[in-house]
Parts: C-alpha cells; sequence; structure tokens
C-alpha cells in the first residue's frame, strides 16, 4: 500500500513536470519570431500597464499585416505577472528559457525593472522599457525608451523658473526610488540656480497615501510666505487625486501654487473627477493634444483597435511605439534576431516620434525627446504651454556628486574602447554590471 | 529508528517524504544529467520554480503548527519569513562588493544613492555567512518570542490575537517601505551576485538551493512531527481543545505557547532565507497581510492539523497559480476566490481530509478489496 | 476647449454657426483694437502687454474681454484679427484661442481686479480689494484713501483699511508707519505678516522694536489657530476611520463574524455613488442624497446574500468566516473589474461639498471634512438608535447575547442574523459614499481600510458601539498629533504598535463587554 501510493504519487510529479517540458518542446517551432510582452494584467499595476499590454498587440498585428519581419510573422507571448516583483523575474525567465522571446517589451516600476534586470543580463536577452525613471542605470540588455530626469523634470523646473517666476520649492514624492532620485537631482539643479536652501520643502508619502490635510495644509503655509511657490510632485498614481482634492478644498488654485506632475497622464486623468486638476502641470514627452498627423493616425488606429472611441493615449505608450519600430528596423539591418547583433544595430537607430520629430537611440540606451509641459484641460487632456526640441537622455545625472563622473558607452568610443555602462571617467574603471 | 518511530502514526507524512526525497534525486538527475536536447531534460527555470515551492512548503508547515495545533491563527506569519528573506538578503547584498553599481566596496548601491556615509549598525556582521544564517534566527524567533510573551501572557486569544499580528506585519510593511530604514525602501535588496562564492546564476548554485530547501523542508517536517508527538506536543493540543482546563490542571499554558510560536517562527525564518536566493529579490510587499492570510489559506486547503497537508496544499495552490495567471489572468481570481469559500464550506478538513473520508468510506472499501483479489 | 476627438464632428456644425451667429465682434472700443495685434504675436510676453494696455485704459468695456481670456474663451479671427468671446465652445477654423498660462492668468485676475475696484457690485469689490492685497504698493495709499472715504460697504471696507495700512507700512513718517504697525498687530493676513517680518530689521529701532511685538502676537495667535487645525484634521481623519469601521463593529462585534469582505462591502457602496452620478449627470450637487440609501441598499442586499449563502454556515468557527469572506472579497473585486472597469472610476464632488469655511487667513475648514465629520455623527447616532431603542435592535442585542433563549422567546435568530448581518454591510456602503468623495474609487478601495478598520473594532472593544466611535476619533488625533514632527508613515506606524501594546495592557480594547457575552 506504502509503496503503491508513493508511485501514484511519484507518477502525479513526473507527469507535471513533464507537461510543463513537453509544453516548452511544442512551442519552439520555428516559423515566427516571438516578442515577450511583460506587463501585469492583475494586481495593482493592471491599471496603467493592461495598456501598454494592448499598445503591443496593436503594434506587432499592424506589423504582421505589413509583412512581418525578416519574412517571418511576429507572435506577441503576453504572461501576468500580477504586479509581483519576484514574479516578474521568474515570468521573464519563462519568456526567455521557455519560449525563447527574440525580445521583451515591458515593466513598469523601477523595482520590477530592477526586478528583472539580472534575468535578462545572465539569459542576454533585450527588454525594452517604456516608463519614466530615476536613471543612474545603463544596461546592456536594455533600452530605456521612457524619459531619464533631464528629459522630464530639469525642462519643467526651467519653465516654472521662467514663466512662472517661481521662488520657492516644494519637493512632493512617494517615498520609493523614482521621487527620491528625481528630488535629488532637482535639488541640487535649484541650488545651483541660487535657490536657498530654507525656500525648498522636501516631502515624501507612502504608497496610496490618502489623507493630505496636514501636508497640504503646510504647503499653504510655506506658499503663503511671500514667495511665489510650486509644487513639484512625483506623487505616484493612486495617491494623486486626494491630493488635488485637498488642494482645491482648501483653496490654491493652480494660479496661487501650481503643482507639476511627472506621473499624471491623459490614462490616469481618464479615472477621475478632473475640476480639481484644471490649470496644474505636467511635464510628459509627448500628449494625446499634440496635433500632429502622426499621432493623429495613431490614435485613430489605437481606437479602433481597442473599440473605443473614448480610449486615450499617453507617454509610454508613445515609448513603446518608438521602441518597438526601432526594434523592427534594428532587426531588419541585423538580418538576424541575435541579441548582441540587434543591440549593436539599435544604436544609432532614428525613427519619427509621434510629436513631429525624430527620436534616435544614443550610445546609452537612452533616446533624444522633446519635452513639453502641458497644462491640465477640464477634458481630461493637456494643453501644451511649452516644448523644447530634442533633449538627449543623460543615464547618469550631472547633479548628483558620484554620478557625475559616470558615463555610459554600448559602442566603447568614450569609454577607453571597451563598451561599457557605468564608465567612471576620472578613475578609467568600469565598474557595476561585469558581463565576461 | 529515530525517523520511522516519529512518522509512525503518520501515513500521509510517509507518502509526502518518500515523493520529496524521490524528486530530489530525480530532478538533478533529469536537470544535470540528462542532456538538454532530450525531451526528458528539466530546464533550470523549472528547478528554481520547485525550490520556491518547497520554501512556500516549509512556511505552510509553520503556520499549520501554530494554527493546526495551538489553535492560533497567526495572520502575521509572513513577517516572520521576510525577516528571515532580508537577513539572507542583506548577506548576499553585502556578498556584491564593489561589483555594484557605485562600486562601492562598503555600502549597498541604495545607501549610496541616499547619500549615506557609513554603514549602519545593523548591518555589521552581515558579511559573515554564519552570521547572517544565525540572525536568520534569531531576528524571527526573537521578534515572536517578545510578541507572543506579550501576548500570551496577557491572554490575547483567538480573533484578537490574529487582528493584532496582521497589526504587526502591517507595521513592518510601512516600516520597510520607508528608505530611511536602511533595507532598501520599496525596491527592496536586489542584484545578488553569489553567495559562498558560488555564482548564483550558475545551475549547479541553484540545484543545490534546491535539495537544500528540500531538506529544509524535510526536516522541519519531521520537527514539527516531533514536537507535536513528544509530551510537549499533548501539552499543546490541549491547549488548543481546552486552554482554561489546561492553565487549571496546573500547566503555564504561555509558556508552552510561546516556545511553539518562536519554533514556527524561526521555520518560517529559514523558508524565507532559502526562498530569496532563488527567487532573487526580497522587498517589502512581502510584509503584505494579504501575503500572510495566503499562507493560511494553503494550509486551510491542504488541511489542517495535518502537516503534510499544508505542503499538498501550499504546493497545489502555488502551482495552480502558476498555471492559470498565464492561461487565464481575469478568471483566475474568481477561481481562486471561489475555491477559498468552497473549501471553507465543503472541506473543512481540506484536501487531507476529503483523502482520509474518501478511504474511510466503505465503498471505497470495498472496492479497493475487489480490486486486491 | 476642443476634445480632439470631437474636433472634425464639430468643424461643419461650428462653421455654420459662425456664419449665422451675431458674434460679438462687431463694435468693439478703440483700446480693444488696440490691444488686438499684441494677441496676434501667441507669445505670453505680448499678451501681458496686451492686458496692461487694457488695464491701463480703465476702460470698462475691456472687463468681459479680459474674464473671457481668463475662462479661456477669448478667441481671435485669424484672418482680421479682431477678439471675440466665444459663447459655448462652438468656434470655427477661422478663430485661434488665445492660449494662456497661469501666471498670465493670475495677472489678468489682477487687472480685472483694478479695473473693478469701482463696480457698482458690493460683492465684486470685495473680490478685487481682497485681491489687491496681496501686490499693495505705497503709492496706491491715496487711491486707497479715497475709495475707502466713497466705499458702503462694511466688509469692503475692512478689505480696504487693511490694504491701507499696509500701504502705509512703508511711508516716509515715522508715525504714520507706527501707527499701521499697531493697527496691523493681530490680523492674520499672511500678506500682514511678511510686511512685517522684512520690517523687523527696519533701520529705525523703534519701528523695528513695533514690528516685532506686533510679529509676535501674530504668531501665538496662527500657533494656537494651528493646534485647532490639528484638531480638526485628526477629528476628520478620526471620522472616516469611524465610517469605516462601523459597520464592522455590528458583523464583527456584535455577531462575532470575521468579515474580510467589509472593505469590498465599501467598495460597493463608492460604485454605486458613481452609478448614481452618471445615471443623473444634470443633478451632481444633489447625487449625494441620491446615492446613501442606494448604497444602504445594494451593499445591504449583498451583504444578506453574503450571510445566507457562506456565513450561515460558518457561525461559531469566527476563523473559517475569515477564509471564506477573504475569498469573497476577491470575487467581489475582480467583478467590479470585470464588469465595470479595472481602472479608477471618476466621482465628482458636489458643489457644496468643495471649498472651505474660511474662519481666518490661517484656519479654513474644508466643507467635504466637515460635512464628513457631521455625517459620520449622524450614521452614528441613527445606528445607536436602531441598536438601542427599535424592536429589531432589541432582538440583535438578544441573539448575540444568548442565542438559545432568545430563540426560546420567539426570536427568528435566522432572521436577526440576516438582517444584523444587512445592517452592517449597509453601513458599510454608506461609508463608501463619503469615501468616494475624499479618494479613489477603484476595485482596490476596499483594501486600503480593511485593517484600519480591524484595528478601530478592536481597540474599541468588540460589541461596544461607543468604542469604535472613542476609538476611532481618537486614533485620527492621535495620528495627526504626531505626523508634524514624525511624519505621515512613522504616525502611522507608532499608532499600530500603540495598538498592539494597548491590546496586551486591556486585551477586551477601551470599552470591553461585561457580563456573560464577554466570554469567547
Amino acid at each position: 500500500m506504502f509503496l503503491k501510493n508513493v508511485f501514484k504519487q511519484t507518477v502525479l510529479v513526473v507527469s507535471m513536470a513533464g507537461a510543463l517540458g513537453l509544453s516548452s518542446l511544442a512551442m519552439a517551432a520555428d516559423d515566427t519570431i516571438k516578442v515577450g510582452v511583460l506587463h501585469s494584467l492583475s494586481g495593482t499595476m493592471a491599471i496603467s500597464e493592461t495598456t501598454l499590454k494592448d499598445t503591443m498587440l496593436m503594434l506587432i498585428d499592424e506589423q504582421n499585416k505589413k509583412g512581418g519581419v525578416l519574412g517571418k510573422q511576429l507572435e506577441a507571448v503576453v504572461v501576468d505577472p500580477a504586479s509581483n516583483w519576484p514574479l516578474f523575474a521568474e515570468k521573464a525567465r519563462d519568456l526567455i528559457e521557455k519560449d525563447k522571446v527574440a525580445a521583451t517589451f515591458g515593466c513598469w516600476t523601477s523595482v520590477s525593472r530592477k526586478s528583472v534586470l539580472p534575468v535578462f543580463e545572465e539569459k542576454n536577452s533585450l527588454l525594452f522599457y517604456p516608463v519614466q525613471y530615476e536613471g543612474e542605470e545603463s544596461s546592456k540588455n536594455v533600452f530605456y525608451t521612457g524619459a531619464a530626469p533631464n528629459q522630464q523634470a530639469i525642462p519643467a523646473v526651467d519653465y516654472l523658473m521662467k514663466e512662472g517666476e517661481v521662488k520657492r520649492w516644494v519637493l512632493a514624492g512617494t517615498d520609493y526610488v523614482y521621487p527620491r532620485t528625481t528630488n535629488k537631482i532637482l535639488e541640487a539643479y535649484l541650488k545651483s540656480k541660487g535657490v536657498d536652501e530654507k525656500d525648498i520643502m522636501i516631502n515624501y508619502t507612502p504608497f496610496g497615501h490618502s489623507d493630505w490635510q496636514s501636508i497640504v495644509a503646510d504647503i499653504k503655509k510655506f506658499g503663503s510666505e511671500g514667495k511665489k511657490t510650486a509644487v513639484v510632485s512625483t506623487i505616484n498614481g493612486d495617491a494623486n487625486v486626494p491630493f488635488y482634492k485637498e488642494l482645491g478644498n482648501q483653496g490654491i488654485s493652480a494660479e496661487d501654487i501650481p503643482v507639476v506632475a511627472f506621473s499624471v497622464g491623459e490614462e490616469e486623468l481618464s479615472g477621475i473627477d478632473t475640476k480639481p486638476l484644471v490649470g496644474h502641470l505636467a511635464a510628459w514627452n509627448y500628449f494625446m493634444s499634440v496635433d500632429t498627423p502622426e499621432n493623429k493616425e495613431f490614435i485613430k488606429k489605437w481606437q479602433a483597435f481597442t473599440k473605443n472611441d473614448k480610449r486615450v493615449t499617453n507617454d509610454p505608450m508613445e515609448a513603446h511605439v518608438i521602441g518597438f519600430n526601432m526594434w523592427v528596423k534594428a532587426v531588419e539591418q541585423a538580418k538576424s534576431t541575435d541579441t548582441d547583433k540587434v543591440a549593436e544595430a539599435m544604436i544609432g537607430q532614428e525613427v519619427p516620434n509621434l510629436t513631429g520629430g525624430i527620436a534616435k537611440m544614443l550610445p546609452n540606451h537612452h533616446l533624444t525627446k522633446p519635452v513639453l509641459i502641458g497644462e491640465i484641460q477640464e477634458n481630461g487632456q493637456f494643453e501644451v504651454v511649452s516644448k523644447t526640441p530634442e533633449v538627449a537622455g543623460d543615464a547618469w545625472s550631472d547633479f548628483l556628486p558620484d554620478s557625475k563622473p559616470i558615463v555610459a558607452d554600448w559602442t566603447g568610443k568614450e569609454t577607453d574602447g571597451k563598451p561599457c555602462g557605468n564608465f567612471n571617467t576620472e578613475t578609467k574603471k568600469c565598474s557595476g554590471q561585469k558581463y565576461e | 529508528m529515530f525517523i520511522t518511530r516519529i512518522l509512525q502514526n503518520d501515513r500521509g507524512g510517509q507518502i509526502m517524504l518518500a515523493v520529496l526525497a524521490l524528486v530530489l534525486v530525480l530532478v538533478p538527475v533529469l536537470n544535470l544529467l540528462v542532456p538538454a536536447g532530450s525531451p526528458l531534460h528539466m530546464p533550470t527555470y523549472l528547478v528554481t520554480l520547485l525550490g520556491k515551492y518547497l520554501t512556500y512548503a516549509l512556511l505552510a508547515v509553520a503556520v499549520d503548527l501554530v494554527w493546526g495545533y495551538l489553535g492560533i491563527l497567526s495572520l502575521g506569519h509572513g513577517a516572520f519569513f521576510a525577516l528571515g528573506g532580508y537577513a539572507m538578503g542583506m548577506y548576499l547584498m553585502r556578498q556584491i562588493g564593489d561589483r555594484g553599481v557605485y562600486g562601492n566596496p562598503e555600502l549597498p548601491d541604495f545607501m549610496v544613492f541616499l547619500n549615506w556615509k557609513e554603514l549602519p549598525w545593523f548591518w555589521y556582521g552581515f558579511d559573515m555567512f554564519w552570521f547572517a544564517m544565525l540572525m536568520v534566527l534569531l531576528v524571527p524567533g526573537l521578534l515572536a518570542f517578545v510578541f507572543g510573551w506579550l501576548a500570551f501572557r496577557s491572554r490575547v486569544t483567538g480573533v484578537y490575537l490574529s487582528i493584532i499580528t496582521q497589526a504587526l506585519t502591517y507595521a513592518l510593511l510601512l516600516a520597510f517601505f520607508r528608505n530611511e530604514m536602511g533595507f532598501g525602501g520599496n525596491n527592496g535588496l536586489t542584484d545578488f551576485k553569489d553567495i559562498l562564492g558560488f555564482s548564483l546564476q550558475a545551475d549547479g548554485t541553484r540545484m543545490t538551493l534546491f535539495v537544500l530547501s528540500g531538506l529544509a523542508l524535510a526536516g522541519g517536517y519531521l520537527l514539527c512531527r516531533y514536537i507535536i508527538n513528544s509530551k510537549l506536543g499533548r501539552v499543546v493540543v490541549a491547549i488548543r481543545d481546552a486552554e482554561s482546563r489546561t492553565r487549571f490542571v496546573g500547566y503555564r499554558v504561555e509558556h508552552y505557547k510561546v516556545w511553539v510560536f518562536t519554533v514556527s517562527a524561526m521555520l518560517a525564518g529559514i523558508a524565507g532565507a532559502l526562498y530569496v536566493p532563488q527567487v532573487g529579490i526580497i522587498n517589502p510587499g512581502e510584509f503584505s497581510p494579504l501575503n500572510s492570510i495566503e499562507i493560511v489559506i494553503w494550509v486551510a486547503i491542504g488541511g489542517r492539523a495535518t502537516l503534510y497537508g499544508a505542503v499538498l496544499g501550499a504546493i497545489l495552490v502555488n502551482y495552480a497559480k502558476t498555471v492559470f495567471t498565464g492561461l487565464m489572468p481575469e478568471s483566475w481570481i474568481f477561481m481562486l476566490g471561489a475555491l477559498f469559500v468552497l473549501v471553507t464550506l465543503y472541506l473543512p478538513q481540506g484536501l487531507a481530509g476529503l483523502v482520509k473520508n474518501l478511504k474511510e468510506n466503505r465503498w471505497w472499501h470495498k472496492f479497493s478489496r475487489r480490486a486486491q483479489t | 476647449m476642443l476634445k480632439t476627438t470631437d474636433f472634425t464632428r464639430l468643424l461643419l456644425l461650428s462653421v455654420l454657426l459662425w456664419v449665422c451667429s451675431p458674434l460679438q465682434a462687431e463694435q468693439q472700443s478703440a483700446t480693444l483694437t488696440q490691444a488686438a495685434p499684441l494677441f496676434q504675436e501667441a507669445s505670453f510676453d505680448k499678451t501681458r502687454e496686451a492686458v496692461d494696455l487694457l488695464a491701463a485704459s480703465g476702460d470698462p468695456e475691456a472687463v468681459p474681454y479680459l474674464q473671457a481670456l481668463l475662462d479661456g474663451k477669448l478667441y481671435q479671427d485669424k484672418a482680421q484679427g479682431t477678439l471675440v468671446i466665444a459663447k459655448d465652445g462652438n468656434t470655427g477654423d477661422e478663430l485661434r484661442k488665445i492660449p494662456t498660462n497661469n501666471s498670465l492668468r493670475k495677472y489678468v485676475r489682477g487687472a480685472i481686479g483694478q479695473l473693478s475696484l469701482s463696480h457698482p457690485d458690493a460683492a465684486v469689490r470685495l473680490t478685487s480689494a481682497n485681491g489687491l492685497l496681496e501686490t499693495v504698493t505705497p503709492e496706491m495709499a491715496g487711491q486707497l484713501r479715497d475709495l475707502l472715504e466713497k466705499e458702503t460697504d462694511s466688509a469692503v471696507k475692512e478689505a480696504l483699511s487693511l490694504g491701507l495700512a499696509m500701504a502705509d507700512l512703508n511711508a516716509a513718517d515715522k508715525a504714520v508707519r507706527l501707527t499701521a504697525i499697531e493697527s496691523l498687530a493681530g490680523n492674520l493676513h499672511p500678506g500682514v505678516r511678511n510686511r512685517l517680518t522684512t520690517m523687523t530689521t527696519d533701520i529705525d529701532a523703534e519701528v523695528a522694536k513695533a514690528a516685532q511685538a506686533a510679529l509676535k502676537t501674530i504668531e501665538d495667535t496662527a500657533a494656537l489657530y494651528g493646534h485647532v487645525e490639528t484638531l480638526f484634521f485628526g477629528l476628520s481623519l478620526g471620522s472616516v476611520l469611524v465610517l469605516a469601521a462601523i459597520g464592522l463593529a455590528i458583523t464583527f462585534g456584535v455577531m462575532g463574524v470575521i468579515n474580510m469582505a467589509h472593505g469590498e462591502l465599501i467598495m460597493l457602496g463608492a460604485y454605486t455613488t458613481y452609478i448614481v452620478q452618471q445615471l443623473m449627470p444634470n443633478f451632481i450637487d444633489y447625487s449625494l442624497f441620491v446615492a446613501v440609501p442606494a448604497a444602504f441598499i445594494v451593499s445591504g442586499l449583498m451583504g444578506i446574500l453574503i450571510e445566507r449563502t457562506v456565513i450561515r454556515h460558518l457561525y461559531g468557527r469566527p476563523l473559517e468566516t475569515l477564509l471564506a469572506t477573504f475569498g469573497i472579497s476577491l470575487i467581489l473585486q475582480q467583478l467590479v473589474r470585470t464588469v465595470i472597469s479595472p481602472q479608477n472610476v471618476p466621482v465628482s464632488n458636489p458643489s457644496w461639498m468643495s471649498g472651505s469655511l474660511e474662519i481666518n487667513s490661517v484656519l479654513s475648514l474644508t466643507y467635504n471634512r466637515l460635512y464628513i465629520v457631521l455625517f459620520c455623527l449622524m450614521v452614528f447616532a441613527l445606528l445607536y438608535f436602531v441598536l438601542r431603542k427599535t424592536n429589531l435592535g432589541l432582538q440583535v442585542r438578544a441573539v448575540s447575547q444568548n442565542r438559545a433563549m432568545a430563540r426560546a422567546m420567539g426570536v427568528r435568530s435566522a432572521r436577526v442574523d440576516a438582517l444584523t448581518f444587512g445592517l452592517g454591510s449597509g453601513v458599510a456602503g454608506v461609508a463608501g459614499v463619503a469615501l468616494s468623495q475624499l479618494t479613489n474609487v477603484g476595485p482596490n478601495l476596499g483594501q486600503a481600510y480593511i485593517i484600519d478598520s480591524f484595528m478601530v473594532v478592536v481597540f474599541g472593544g468588540v460589541g461596544n458601539l461607543w468604542g469604535t466611535l472613542v476609538a476611532g476619533l481618537s486614533l485620527g488625533v492621535v495620528n495627526k498629533v504626531l505626523e508634524p514632527w514624525a511624519g505621515a508613515v512613522l504616525a502611522k506606524i507608532l499608532v499600530l504598535v500603540f495598538i498592539i501594546l494597548f491590546i496586551q495592557k486591556r486585551p477586551r480594547g477601551l470599552f470591553p463587554q461585561k457580563g456573560r457575552a464577554a466570554g469567547d
């Protein structure tokens, strides 16, 4: 009896393992090129990431209608890491080892990127990361198609200084890496512009913070001391609505104390009552309201694809569009989906962005992007009040003492001939990630 | 023999350990010896996945020890798991040395980034493996001891206890989210390179970790079974069933409770320490009260107060999660929710109870007798 | 404001309208024609010059144009350069909207203020006088004096004399300055404080000293009001906690059911508000009066459904109800995600909930918080009344204290259980309506409040409504008192640790139940 049971159990386990193994075999057919889509479809991040999954499906579908890539059809492999950071690494490993994807488009939060990074480096596979982030990173295997801090934060502050004559600054953010880095960079930048220490107020709140009474009251006090004040907000996602509501209710209008946000876009605005936000600002590299033929066509395609003429577009979507188009061009140029060859072909690749300019992939794996400042309108769209020419993304901020001497160059030109993402120009040493 | 004596009346445990032993032999063979092209080859990612399940199973055993036998529904065991994980993570973090992003030999990247100039005192010693391993046991153990000592002495029981364990893990969640705490904030600890000099990426290391997880599970299981079979175990069950009566008989109830609770927390800590190098990241999300509730649910589904049921439940639920989150991410949550409701309503003894019922069913007996003749 | 998506559809219609409708472009005054080309430059600086021109002219006809510029309704004919005020956004291709930004709008507001200081309507004069306080200069003293003489309205008079005193602070005559300082002592207007702060370093020692003394009184008063404000913040946070927890105080406290789906019942109430607002988009101001009973019914019915199908089978096994209701909470969340949307949905504030009650310049109580405190007290009073004074309440208490005896006395305990659970759930739904006015309405709404709710009930003492009220309010106040020096997160952690330790000391909470019912 005992042995019999043991045997039964073993059969179960082996067949379970076998089933997994076989399924991986069955999928190894070679007539398509697989593209991984690694975005949370459930859990807290599903709100933002589901849209990006749909964007990728649309882009892949469209490319297939044009005849695919290298004469092969593309096949999207969609997995759900469920907003669980360890699960991101697990699913990334699945995509690379089991599905043998040629490249992966995915992640939203910094921590999810940090979680998958070692996997992509170990397996030497490519990741396209579409969200604005804190910088201080350049991996051989990652292409950062979102903004680096110098492509969002600094131009926004410049705008407020010039147009708004702002003299006092509140840097308010959610307590995680992106706001911390951005605020550190901004603090250094503001000081370099002669802003006094006591004219900068820094405040961090936890994720999903909903009781803003005291903080907004503090901001109000801070702003009533005679100098024009602005809030630079790196407050994340859900915490924004109660924040703006409280601002409105305590009688702080965009004219008194404007708030410029880096994490509030069209998608976020579509889920809230926009009245208290009107007139406040956001800085992005793309707005849905930008009036260019490319953008109009993209919006039309998107709304047709989602069968919803109210669906909005946003900045990370544009990042995926650029990233995907570049990847297609690079694969065509390299005539292969081999990671090293594609990565090499990616650098210098140029594709039109949706705001009427050209995005270029730089040797540090970041893009050139224009910076747009928009004022929030009641209909949830942005009215562009300022636009810069294309700015080159800087992986290592020049305003932080530790990263100032560091450069990234995957062609090796600026890094003594050896490609490196973390090269100290003072010590001439390539540190951090070691790839040999 | 010692082991056979412990497992004397534990058929489920015997089967479970036998399967575990078989898996621990088969998996390395299939992974390392069978060539990669063969259909029987087991890819490394599967090994890691199985390893993760095993650590969850150990965690579930720890929860079953306190819930099934002591009657304490802990909604905070995720906290002990995470603390063990953090202790291991801190060791792995120190092992990175100057291979970090900023190349600082002393400070982990996130500290450089926060402009910290020197290592905070509570990071001292974590560069030594033995010290970190000691902490894996001591930190969750100590927390459980202090918490249990306070709670059990003032006779906080039942629902109240469940809710303050939840408050405990919630408070830790909030604390670890703070960057000022010095544990990496929201991002937690990641980007690990190697353990005891072996690269974490290497197949051999992964296999070793997998085997260690299996052994830890077996060891943890035997330990729990030993405790339950001992005289202490019988007092523990008596406390579960009639606490006041046990106290009146003369037993110092709170001592027994604290002792078992602490052992359970240490087991959870070990599970966490084995979990972290296999998944490659530890962050405050592990403290989330939802995680702790989920662990209890594994135990409930597998079958409370059986120990092997906890193992079964943990592995089944997580396997289902892996499969169904991929296949049907939307309806999966419905299924999971319905499963919890149905199991509590119709399978109060869990799957282990179901198997037992089937066996005791006469019809089944007749059937099996006929099959034998 | 034009939606890009609507653009093409509107185009045809608007061209038609443009041809037919008599727009206000015919007879424009000289200043307007003069300013028009400046607007055409499409740069904020030039627009500002144009505004200056209009403001300096004193031309009352300019006011509606400036107001339109402020509202984003001022357009300019591309070909002729004439300025046009669009009535309802129906503009054609010939018109170009004149862009504005925040600082420009602020500037325009100032200009309108100057132009309307002698407006016949006292309310308009008051707004402009108040607006003036921000930018008052010594040169304006004479003008203000003239206005003050003519002014009849007392509120406007007060604002103007404050402006005058502030202008006099920079007067050349030392005596005038000293009188001005004296009259400003105790005034809480932020402009006053800033002026006085700069004057504490006045070269004249006497003036500096007077300024310091005046500043001291102001700061003392401000600090006092600061404490009042903190107390209010604490009470309002506390009311949110009480509202979220009070339904649980019934299901958990009275019935002993650990309802992990409680948060989702709150969420259902919030979604009901959303749906009610969708159904009556033109009556947002009244939507909450419909939403409160609707949410009570929706969540209450859902509660009864849960009780009849699941919880009924689990009485006496509190820990098992925890697991089953956790499953239900997952199902309800996913249901909302599938049926409505995984995204947050917009719920608007009625106009009477926005803004704040200004007590003075440093203390203003926001209306939404104020109403929520009141609402919380109302809900509490009503619930207390139901449990204490009605037949249902009597039966509920009877069943919770001694089920067998109650049944023997003819109480249909199953029905009472269902109704009690329905009542608790319905109250959770009502709390959802209140929360929808403060925070995001999304599938995760309930998750954010479930732990806090349990803490409040346990801290207050299970089975005691008063306990829940006192516990909720005091936790809110403690949290807000700690927040300024500990930060939001640490304050919350400290409160949690405090509760953990408190439960060790008093395992039955603040107000333990007495008697037989207290046993497990």
